[in-house]
């Protein structure tokens, strides 16, 4: 055994208020849900194209000096050229402008019917799962009917019933989408009823409107913010879909499926015309669907496997 | 298990009663009578019309009647091909849609269980990265896109296929693959992940270790548990199907109930729209009851969840 003598040691003294403070800054639920994501090269990648997409449909539309709406008959299906970025259409107008006007509805008419759905599917399945009993019954079994109906189905009626135009297709569609909100955020609500923190303020005396609003929904905030990401893309299909069918929203007003349908007027001849908004269609279906992966694995980690 | 399909049912038929007076009221929500945009007619002709049609009565009476001739499956006569019940057109048109949508199913389902299967135990090999490619086109390009370029493709430039058309099976085959496509893609990449979960569980060890072959241990244990999650997603996926009709028989111009019920839709046919609108949402919530029913025949946990209480 080798000696140590003792003036090798030096006696620092114990802190506790050392020991016990801590060292890295303290990351909020957000913080670390964004610390996440950003790991996700796919789902970052998704964001940056949708970011880039706003833009694109904020300023794309100035970008040429064309009117959406403006008809050039002398030259009609014109190829991609200097002039024209992605040619024209059957009736001359120009299809970059036309692109970028169409993603601005497609991406307004996902967005609104999203957040719309959001607001009543939260308010319903809020008030349903936290007074429970007799009246989650009702309200639930309203919803089970509501989401027995074939969705699309509805639409196109009450479509045919309201007339065509942009606000009828997200009334139409918010009519029928809350339905999934509300079964979600019933869910989350139930389990988190019975945690502690709503009863101490419900000990507080907070009303039911006030513990919803403050306690439950921003807890649930988590699989409201997945399923809104879902949701828009969905939302963006189904209105091309109905505008493929003819009952979109009116010309000269464009999205993309709007100038989908058109194009299959001249597909034959000039298959481009359909390709472009097809290829902008699926794009962004595809960065939604990617971002909202990316989403729930970085805002559930519970669900990551 | 009886109690749970009776419960199932009930709701099946409140959740049609819906849709029937939901659709009812809403049509004669659109001002005007069927007979405003004919040419003038003298009142009491017109007032004879509306009589004999019922149209004088007030709604509740004229919602009554109607019920009485769904009941009786009346759907009534449409307002654009004269003296062409909604019946009729609906016995003509839908053997053809309903074709094309049972070929679309077992298309989707036999390919997507087959790639997710293969994909799940070819982990990371070709066959993966094929699956995984076409679930990403399942999911982003809509179906009229898929359509129109298969269209473009096999049938106007190699010309392998009819364009379109409808009469032997070789033009089925184009409109049953862009249509069963977001089928075969979602059923793939549930399968493959399903697939994945059960490889590694214990029992599988366990068939290995007692020395059953292969195709036995993917077979009983492997595709058995695996594909309960995937019958779940059927409901939704035969819907998107149905209405996916709808822009398919409008681009392979196929006499089909769904291109009759686009053309109402333009023609402002009012009695097709009803009728079609009610004959779809019918037979869609009849699958989704029976895709619920087959669920709870497959899988025990659901009857002892749900109806065994």
């Amino acid at each position: 055994m080798v000696d140590i003598s003792k003036d090798k040691f030096e006696i620092i003294g114990a802190n506790a208020s050392e020991s016990q403070s801590i060292v890295r800054p303290s990351i909020s639920y957000w913080q670390d849900a964004w610390r996440r994501l950003k790991m996700n090269k796919v789902a970052m990648a998704s964001l940056v194209f949708l970011i880039f997409l706003v833009l694109m449909a904020i300023f794309g539309p100035y970008m040429r000096p064309f009117d959406y709406a403006h008809q050039d008959l002398f030259n009609t299906n014109k190829p991609f050229s200097k002039v024209h970025w992605f040619g024209t259409d059957y009736l001359g107008r120009d299809l970059f402008v036309r692109v970028w006007m169409g993603a601005r509805v497609s991406l307004f008419i996902g967005v609104t019917i999203a957040f719309l759905d959001a607001v009543i599917g939260v308010t319903y399945g809020g008030i349903a799962g936290y007074f429970g009993g007799q009246v989650d019954n009702i309200m639930m079994r309203i919803v089970d009917i509501l989401y027995g109906i074939p969705y699309l189905i509805l639409v196109i009626l009450l479509m045919v019933v309201m007339g065509q135009g942009l606000w009828t297709i997200i009334t139409a569609m918010v009519m029928t989408g809350w339905v999934g909100m509300a079964r979600i955020v019933r869910g989350q609500v139930l389990q988190l009823k019975e945690q502690e923190f709503v009863l101490a303020a419900k000990t507080l005396g907070a009303s039911p409107g006030r513990i919803i609003l403050r306690h439950l929904i921003p807890n649930a905030l988590g699989p409201i913010i997945v399923s809104m990401t879902f949701d828009v893309p969905n939302a963006i299909f189904s209105e091309a879909f109905l505008s493929y069918i003819g009952l979109g929203i009116r010309a000269p007003l464009a999205s993309w499926g709007t100038l989908a349908n058109d194009a299959t007027q001249v597909l034959l001849m000039y298959p481009m015309q359909l390709f472009i908004p097809g290829f902008f269609i699926s794009v962004t279906m595809l960065a939604f669907n990617m971002l909202g992966d990316g989403l729930r694995d970085a805002l559930d980690p519970r669900l990551r496997r | 298990m009886l109690n749970y399909s009776l419960k199932r049912f009930v709701y099946m038929l409140i959740t049609i009663w819906v849709i029937v007076t939901l659709t009812f009221f809403l049509m004669h929500m659109i001002p005007g009578d069927p007979f405003t945009s004919e040419k003038k007619v003298p009142e009491q002709i017109r007032q004879n019309m509306l009589a004999k049609y019922h149209l004088d009565k007030p709604l509740i009476v004229q919602y009554g009647y109607y019920l009485n001739n769904l009941i009786h499956g009346d759907l009534g006569i449409s307002l654009k091909y004269l003296n062409r019940t909604v019946d009729d057109i609906i016995k003509q048109s839908a053997p053809a849609s309903f074709q094309l949508g049972i070929q679309s199913i077992i298309l989707g389902v036999i390919f997507g269980l087959l790639f997710g299967i293969i994909a799940a135990l070819k982990r990371g090999g070709g066959w993966d990265y094929f699956s995984m490619f076409l679930a990403i086109i399942g999911i982003s390009v809509p179906n009229f896109i898929i359509a129109t370029l298969l269209q473009l493709l096999l049938a106007s430039k190699l010309r392998w296929l009819p364009v379109s058309g409808w009469g032997s099976f070789k033009y089925t085959i184009l409109p049953s693959i862009a249509l069963s496509f977001s089928t075969l893609s979602i059923i793939s990449r549930m399968m493959r992940t399903s697939m994945l979960d059960v490889i590694g569980q214990d029992y599988i060890k366990t068939a290995k270790a007692k020395g059953l072959s292969q195709l036995q241990i993917i077979w009983k244990h492997m595709v058995r548990n695996a594909i309960m999650p995937v019958v779940t997603v059927l409901g939704p996926l035969i819907a998107g199907i149905v209405t996916g009709t709808f822009v398919i028989e409008q681009i392979f111009s196929i006499p089909g109930l769904g291109k009759f019920f686009v053309q109402s839709i333009y023609d402002e046919d009012y009695s097709m729209i009803l009728g079609t609108t009610i004959f779809y949402s019918v037979i869609l919530v009849v699958m989704m009851f029976l895709v619920d029913i087959a669920y709870g025949l497959i899988d025990p946990r659901v009857r002892l969840a749900k109806g065994g209480k």
